[in-house]
């Protein structure tokens, strides 16, 4: 007759403790996503609005009868579909619709340019810091909270102040390698808590390397979060751009949206009631970045199953 | 607790050593002679100003002393509070301008940052408490978060003040009033002041609201949220203890936000021709008056490393995590 | 009757349909009972003790009654359970490490939760020290924050705020999961000093742990793939296990004083099978050694004598497990 074991003599490691699998996994983890993906309102909506605006800034030009700074036109012009200013004319008698779409063009540059840049060197940044710890992340924390507090803002003012000649590029540049610090941080969290978990123990206890624990175990759980935290920048270097377009250092050669505003209100045009040419650069801004936002948080409820709505 | 703040001490000192180098180093980066810059851009017609403009220049500029000398001369009136002097606006010193620029910025400033926070937390605690709260709230939050601040001011500038003369154009005050503490006056302020402070403070509280919201909901997905309704605690007991949990990020967004809302307030004084600092440097800028642009940076550094100061103290006292944490916790 | 539980059924929503995590559980547990709930991850145990306390966001319920002393509890309505909370049904959650909120003290807590409960704080004070002092706390831990305790500090508090108000059925949700062996011993005796002092009326505990069900349960209840498998007294159920996935969770625990030279300690192959789609008849069948084709139809639950088992080869393995027994 057996005896009752008279110690606990439990182990964590209970042979039977056989993973389970309440739910029943039709999909793979990839098609599940999608099918999220696709059932996610918010997401939709958000992508098919930026998709339509990048397509509208890709191929409106196309339709532009005039150039952008050409002056011909009547001086503030209503829209009419005469000679083709659907969006009327500036005070200056330039086609606004040729401006909209060639500074919605530049929009989407400088988002994705200035984005990608921040979102590159915050990545490098906070991955390194998290993944190393010790006095790198020190470092490198030391690094990110003297550009975090330096207000770019006015950094930027007064570098752009002294270029002569600015271009969208170097725009979409500084402002790259300045909106970095708090994706840096956050990312730096993300990969704390990643690499804390047991997967990646367990890669390191089967003697992987360095080199695929990184790309193998933490990049896919990671690169989620670090494309939400693109969109994000995208949208942030779009609105730092307006911003400091508006002020008077856009690039120059070229028309951008903050430009626009900046023209329309130094021309009076709110005092000569022009509002088709202070509107349609603020509601487009305003409309990418907002289809943007609005993507993030229907791609935030896809990669997270607790937030999935029933 | 020594510590931690002699740690921020640090950062903070480096930040402004930081920002001051690069601030003396720019124009000096750029190429060619800045004070031939300086010089092609001030239209001067006699030779003999132009020559007496360009020998102040020279000096001013300490271009004759070798780099390290003159970075030091730039440190040292710096601390004498000689900012320089106004070029467009000759002889003003750049002081001057800043100090009478300052208190109209930030009477759009505190108030906004201020209310928009407390506002938008409040009303982003409601949202995720209610759905049909959520369902507008949402919305429209997004909408104004991804709205630039300047539009705002442009649509609250033309709908309600050219269109509908509900509020004035712009600028701090009538210019016939009266200066001085009368009651019109002060009243006249007031209401130039209302419309920028509008647009500063509505598009500031987009972005505050759906951050609590999203804060809340995560926090009353917490653990500490589940025990207590698995002991039946009412709703209101844990949505007060998800509210305190959830304002604690909030807290450090402030500091992070700043700067986002610093060039909010820059541009909307250009729209209202609200004369704080905003104003000045767009005029600096569309002139060139580099000192002026410099010396604002300078003071806007040091604003905002004062700013960032603050909410970290603040944050100490309201997170016990961190004090402790600090002082070593018991086990 | 302290606590009787009568076809119940809670599933899970998911976005493919239902899991039918707990499908049809009938048990009673008595006054002053310990009874342990035991079975491997995803058996529906989990689900049964948070289902008599509260249900979760994903949990719903579909049939079956709950009665504790002979009052019905309205499980599927969480604001009317909000009656019997705290009160009569406790909870000592898994995650009690991380349940006290992290920015208040524990002692302004406490009062907060007993205010919100209708209950006067300073009249239970004493009380409330009286039992800290009991698991080994000092009572000035009430001035601290949790971030200031060590887990096993935080677990304890949480035991005796949960018990507080003498509940009459205490619910222990995989509370030495994360424990080390000396720490589970000390956890698992002081949830029985609690019955004993009369602190708790009657207690469920929930576990994938027999040893630890060994040491204190008064029954076992074995659970598998969402139906009961088993009930029997602790003894019983170490001893002569009649459930053969039953027999197969003991013999794969190890014993004191016995070498393994010549046997292999043995898991169970296989996995549990999807709730989505449970297949018919005996949820076990994949994975038993003594399936027959009578297994393709569902085992009734069979009960005698206080022991339930549901298996169509219940009869034969009395004497089977007679003969495993000899083997041991």
């Amino acid at each position: 007759m057996s005896s009752v074991p008279t110690a606990p003599l439990a182990s964590p490691s209970d042979p039977t403790q056989v993973e389970a699998v309440p739910v029943a996994q039709p999909m793979s983890g990839f098609q599940e996503t999608l099918h999220f993906a696709l059932r996610n309102k918010k997401l939709v909506f958000g992508l098919s609005m930026t998709t339509a605006l990048l397509l509208f800034a890709l191929f409106g030009p196309l339709f532009a009868r005039h150039g952008p700074l050409v002056y011909g036109g009547d001086l503030g012009l209503a829209p009419t579909r005469a000679g083709g200013y659907w969006f009327g004319t500036t005070l200056q008698g330039q086609d606004v619709y040729a401006q909209f779409v060639t500074g919605l063009r530049l929009a989407f540059i400088v988002g994705a340019l200035g984005g990608g840049i921040a979102a590159i060197i915050g990545m490098v940044i906070g991955f390194t810091a998290g993944y190393r710890a010790g006095w790198v992340d020190e470092c490198l924390n030391m690094l990110t909270n003297v550009v975090l507090v330096i207000p770019t803002f006015a950094l930027l003012l007064v570098i752009a102040a002294y270029l002569q000649v600015r271009g969208i590029v170097t725009e979409a540049v500084f402002i790259g390698i300045t909106s970095w610090p708090w994706a840096a941080r956050a990312l730096r969290a993300q990969t704390f808590s990643l690499v804390s978990r047991d997967f990646v123990d367990m890669a390191r206890l089967s003697g992987r390397s360095s080199r695929h624990i990184i790309f193998k175990e933490i990049a896919p759980n990671m690169s989620s979060y670090l494309f939400m935290m693109f969109i994000l920048l995208f949208g942030g270097a779009i609105l730092i751009a307006a911003t400091l377009d508006f002020i008077g250092l856009g690039p120059s050669n070229t028309i951008s949206l903050g430009q626009m505003m900046q023209l329309s209100v130094q021309n009076a045009a709110l005092q000569l009631h022009l509002w088709w040419w202070f509107l349609p650069p603020g509601l487009g801004i305003m409309a990418i970045v907002g289809s943007l936002y609005v993507m993030n948080v229907g791609l935030d409820e896809v990669f997270n199953p607790k937030l999935r709505e029933m | 607790m020594l510590r931690y703040f002699a740690r921020k001490l640090f950062v903070y000192g480096l930040t402004f050593i930081v920002a001051v180098t690069v601030d003396w180093a720019i124009p000096h980066l750029m190429p060619g002679n800045p004070v031939l810059t300086l010089m092609s851009r001030i239209q001067t017609q006699d030779p003999q100003v132009a020559q007496q403009m360009y020998d102040h220049y020279m000096r001013a500029f300490n271009l004759d002393l070798p780099l390290w000398k003159q970075y030091w001369y730039f440190w040292v009136s710096l601390f004498h509070g000689d900012l320089g002097t106004s070029i467009l606006q000759f002889p003003t010193p750049v002081m001057s301008i800043i100090v009478h620029a300052v208190p109209y910025t930030l009477a759009l400033l505190v108030p906004a940052i201020v209310l928009s926070w407390y506002a938008g937390n409040k009303f982003g605690a409601l949202a995720a408490r209610r759905k049909v709260l959520d369902n507008t709230l949402l919305p429209f939050g997004y909408t104004l978060t991804a709205t630039p601040y300047m539009w705002l001011g442009i649509l609250l500038v033309w709908v309600l003040a050219v269109t509908w003369h509900v509020f004035p154009v712009g600028f701090a005050y009538d210019p016939t009033a009266v200066r001085g503490f009368s009651w019109p006056f002060v009243s006249n302020l007031a209401y130039h002041w209302f419309l920028p402070f509008l647009s500063l403070f509505l598009v500031a509280f987009g972005g505050w609201a759906i951050g609590m919201r999203n804060m809340i909901i995560y926090e009353l997905e917490s653990d500490y949220a589940h025990y207590l309704g698995a002991l039946g605690a009412p709703q209101r007991l844990i949505r007060k203890y998800a509210f305190r949990n959830a304002m604690l990020p909030q807290i450090t967004g402030l500091a992070l936000a700043l700067g986002a809302i610093l060039g909010g307030a820059l541009v909307t004084e250009i729209v209202f021709s609200y004369p704080g600092l905003g104003f000045q440097i767009y005029h600096a800028i569309t002139n060139k008056d580099y000192f002026v642009i410099q010396g604002i940076f300078l003071f806007i550094i040091i604003g905002v490393l004062l700013a960032n100061f603050i909410v970290d103290i603040v944050y100490l006292i309201v997170d016990p995590r961190t004090r402790i944490g600090m002082e070593g916790g018991r086990s | 009757m302290a606590l009787r539980v009568e076809h119940l059924r809670v599933y899970y929503r998911t976005l493919a349909g239902d899991v039918k995590a707990l499908d049809d559980v009938s048990f009673d547990v008595a006054d002053g009972e310990i009874m342990g709930l035991a079975g491997e991850s995803g058996c529906g145990k989990s689900t049964l003790g948070k289902s008599l306390i509260r249900l979760d966001g994903r949990m719903r319920y579909v049939g079956g009654h709950v009665l504790l002393d002979g009052e019905e509890l309205p499980v599927w309505d969480d604001e009317a359970m909000d009656r019997f909370r705290f009160r009569e049904v406790s909870i000592v959650p898994q995650y009690a490490m991380s349940a006290l909120n992290p920015i208040r003290k524990v002692g302004p807590m406490i009062r907060d939760l007993l205010r919100a409960r209708g209950v006067h704080p300073n009249g239970i004070q004493r009380e409330l020290e009286r039992r800290l002092e009991l698991v080994g706390l000092q009572p000035d831990v009430l001035g601290l924050y949790p971030i200031e305790l060590s887990g096993g500090m935080k677990q304890r508090v949480v035991l005796v705020l949960s018990t507080l108000l003498d509940p009459s059925l205490l619910i222990a949700d995989e509370i030495t999961s994360a424990l080390d062996v000396s720490t589970q011993k000390a956890v698992a005796q002081t949830l029985v000093e609690f019955r004993d002092r009369g602190f708790v009326k009657s207690l469920i505990v929930v576990t994938h742990d027999l040893a630890v069900l060994a040491q204190i349960a008064d029954t076992i209840l074995v659970m598998y793939a969402g139906k009961l498998a088993e009930k029997a007294t602790a003894e019983e159920i170490i001893s002569t296990p009649r459930h053969p996935y039953t027999r197969m969770l003991i013999s794969s625990l190890p014993e004191v004083g016995v070498r393994y030279e010549e046997k292999e300690l043995r898991g169970i192959p296989g996995r549990p099978p999807s709730l989505l789609e449970p297949p018919g008849g005996c949820r076990f069948r994949d994975r038993c050694p003594l399936a027959t084709a009578r297994c393709a139809q569902e085992p009734p639950w069979v009960e005698q004598d206080g022991r339930g088992v549901a298996c169509w080869e219940a009869e034969t393995t009395t004497t089977q497990a007679a003969l495993l027994a000899e083997t041991r």
